[in-house]
């Protein structure tokens, strides 16, 4: 008894010291870490700076939604109007047109992309010769590389009416020419497809790191049992590659709500004819702001979007957090 | 050991060669329809419309393109200084907070993560940004506002982060306390050497988005002459009296109102040139980066 205690007698000096230089450091907090670390947090300045007077200053802007704001006016001088810019849109119908649009893309981009992405991915890891997959790797990867400028280029000269190379061909094999850019459900395909084209290179980058990083003794110890080379990709690739996709599908889940602006505006542009199929809330807001000056209309329509997708984003999360909290975002 | 392919590998193969050839050739034969245009006289190609091959090959294109070079060349002025300075200002902010943000012994590093991570969640959106930077810190017209608001992103900032993280061991920080180097020292001395790989990855998005930047020439630039080289492209192509307003500038009435189509393709080409002469030296950097960065999240 009196020699246990006798031991741990000096255990309990250090705690007590511990504890007083816990408090001391609790007392000093902020401000003392402040003074120690003063080059690191000098080293973080710009950044912090960056992102306030970008990021977080901006959110003052919100107030803009609920006036009628026009370019000379400032932030207490803008006529107050209330929820009138976003009855607007509710009721004019342009804000569920715009949702529905925007997260119908979304949607087509995320799974098309992820899953054409995955698909060639394993096709390029079975094969052997090792030019062979490089050069076309790099091949497919080109395209993400290209702006949208360039893009719009291709699109235009494959597409255009009086020259375009799909009406040549069309022509040349005694077809009718037709005009795409006056198809409005042509372009939901067209979207897709060189979304698809600018993107599946990216991320196939991605999934072939991860099956890479798969241990060869799998497939070894799955041939010896037999498994032919659909069921070694069914029951190892595959799972394999689920915990990739899942965090990638997460990530692009939470920006559901941001569309591809550039995509869709240098395809697009401001052809009126195919809005009804191919406007997004990103497109919305920037023609309210440059082209029709509507800024109120325009912020009402951004405050919406990051609204929509913020509570979309910790819905999800929230979600992953009860299924699988290795997965969650945050 | 060589083990004899089966029925079902052989199929595969056979599927998969044949689905990422076409998918190879996709990827490629949009840019040889450009590059065949621009090399295609105009007249053939009003005619004939585009094909693989010029139909009659001409440099009718690149010599409209150049033959009043101040203007392309201007562009690609502004985008090359833009992506110079803006690329090398970023890559400095970033470094030193991908730094900070990877210390351990830095107690708020969490709270200061957070604060980054917070702006993908929740923002003001397109509007208030535009007027914050046209109006409160007037940069309308301004260099400024082509190179500052893309100087950082919270995913090129957690990537650096992660490439720190990897690329230093903890310990090393230690030691280098231990011999007396300042916070500033180890970052310039150590950290910069060590992580030189995925600094050259982030330095290479950055320098690209810089490159294939049009947006901020739409919306915060009036002057023509300050255009950033895709915007001036994208002009180009969109602008139906393009041609008049150049010959009115230059003081030369020009054959034709309109860009020949010819020219047009030129001209993509001449600003795309750059990327794809690169594309197959800077690739394998973009590679290491999606493979060690981005996967991690």
């Amino acid at each position: 008894m009196n020699q246990a205690s006798s031991a741990s007698a000096p255990v309990r000096v250090k705690q007590r010291q511990k504890e007083s230089l816990r408090q001391v450091r609790k007392k000093k907090g902020f401000l003392y870490d402040l003074v120690r670390n003063r080059v690191l947090y000098l080293m973080l300045l710009p950044t912090l700076i960056f992102f306030l007077v970008f990021s977080y200053i901006p959110m003052v802007g919100i107030y803009y939604a609920f006036t009628r704001f026009d370019f000379n006016s400032t932030l207490f001088t803008a006529p107050f109007v209330g929820l009138d810019n976003f009855k607007f849109l509710w009721q004019s119908g342009t804000l569920i047109k715009l949702t529905l649009n925007t997260i119908g893309y979304n949607v087509a981009f995320i799974f098309l992309g992820h899953g054409f992405a995955i698909f060639i991915a394993i096709m390029l890891s079975e094969l052997s010769g090792k030019w062979f997959k490089k050069i076309t790797q790099s091949v497919m990867f080109l395209p993400y590389f290209v702006s949208f400028v360039i893009l719009s280029v291709i699109v235009y000269n494959i597409f255009n009416y009086d020259n375009g190379f799909f009406n040549t061909m069309l022509t040349s094999f005694g077809f009718e020419k037709v005009d795409v850019y006056n198809k409005p459900w042509a372009w939901i395909f067209l979207i897709i497809f060189f979304y698809l084209w600018k993107n599946v290179g990216y991320n196939m980058v991605i999934y072939l790191a991860a099956i890479t990083g798969i241990s060869d003794e799998y497939y070894e110890a799955a041939k010896i049992d037999g498994a032919n080379i659909f069921q070694r990709i069914w029951y190892i690739t595959l799972p394999m590659l689920k915990s990739t996709f899942v965090v990638l599908l997460l990530f692009a889940l939470g920006g559901i709500m941001k569309g591809q602006f550039d995509l869709f505006y240098q395809l697009i542009g401001n052809n009126g004819i195919l809005y009804n199929t191919t406007d997004i809330l990103d497109t919305y807001v920037y023609r309210s702001l440059k082209v029709t000056f509507d800024m109120g209309m325009a912020t009402a329509a951004g405050l919406y979007q990051s609204m929509f997708g913020f509570v979309l984003i910790m819905t999800v999360n929230y979600i992953i957090r009860k299924i699988n909290d290795e997965y969650a975002l945050f | 050991m060589a083990i004899r392919e089966d029925g079902y590998t052989k199929l595969f193969k056979f599927i998969s060669y044949t689905i990422i050839v076409v998918a190879s050739l996709a990827s490629l034969l949009p840019f040889l329809l450009i590059i065949s245009a621009s090399l295609t006289s105009n007249d053939a190609i009003t005619k004939y419309g585009y094909h693989f091959i010029p139909t009659e090959f001409s440099l009718e294109g690149y010599r409209m393109v150049f033959r009043f070079p101040q203007d392309v060349l201007r562009a690609y002025g502004v985008t090359a200084s833009v992506t110079v300075v803006g690329t090398l200002l970023g890559l400095l902010c970033m470094t030193m907070a991908g730094y900070v943000l990877s210390r351990k012994d830095f107690k708020a590093r969490n709270v200061f993560s957070f604060y980054i991570y917070f702006t993908t969640l929740f923002g003001g959106g397109l509007v208030p940004w535009y007027i914050l930077i046209t109006k409160y810190l007037g940069w309308m017209d301004s260099f400024k506002a082509l190179i500052v608001p893309s100087l950082m992103s919270p995913f090129l900032i957690i990537l650096m982060k992660n490439f720190i993280k990897s690329a230093v061991p903890e310990e090393l920080f230690e030691s280098a306390k231990i011999d007396g180097a300042g916070n500033f020292r180890i970052y310039w001395q150590i950290v910069l050497k060590l992580a030189m790989p995925g600094i050259a990855t982030v330095a290479l998005f950055l320098a690209l988005h810089y490159w294939n930047d049009w947006f901020s020439s739409s919306m915060f630039i009036n002057d023509t002459h300050k255009y950033q080289l895709q915007f001036y492209l994208y002009n180009v192509i969109n602008s139906s009296n393009f041609m008049a307003q150049m010959g009115v500038s230059t003081g030369v009435s020009l054959s034709g109102d309109l860009p020949s189509e010819s020219m047009k393709m030129a001209m993509a080409i001449v600003v795309t040139g750059p990327i794809l002469f690169l594309y197959p030296f800077i690739q394998r950097y973009f590679v290491k980066g999606l493979t060690i960065g981005a996967v991690k999240g």
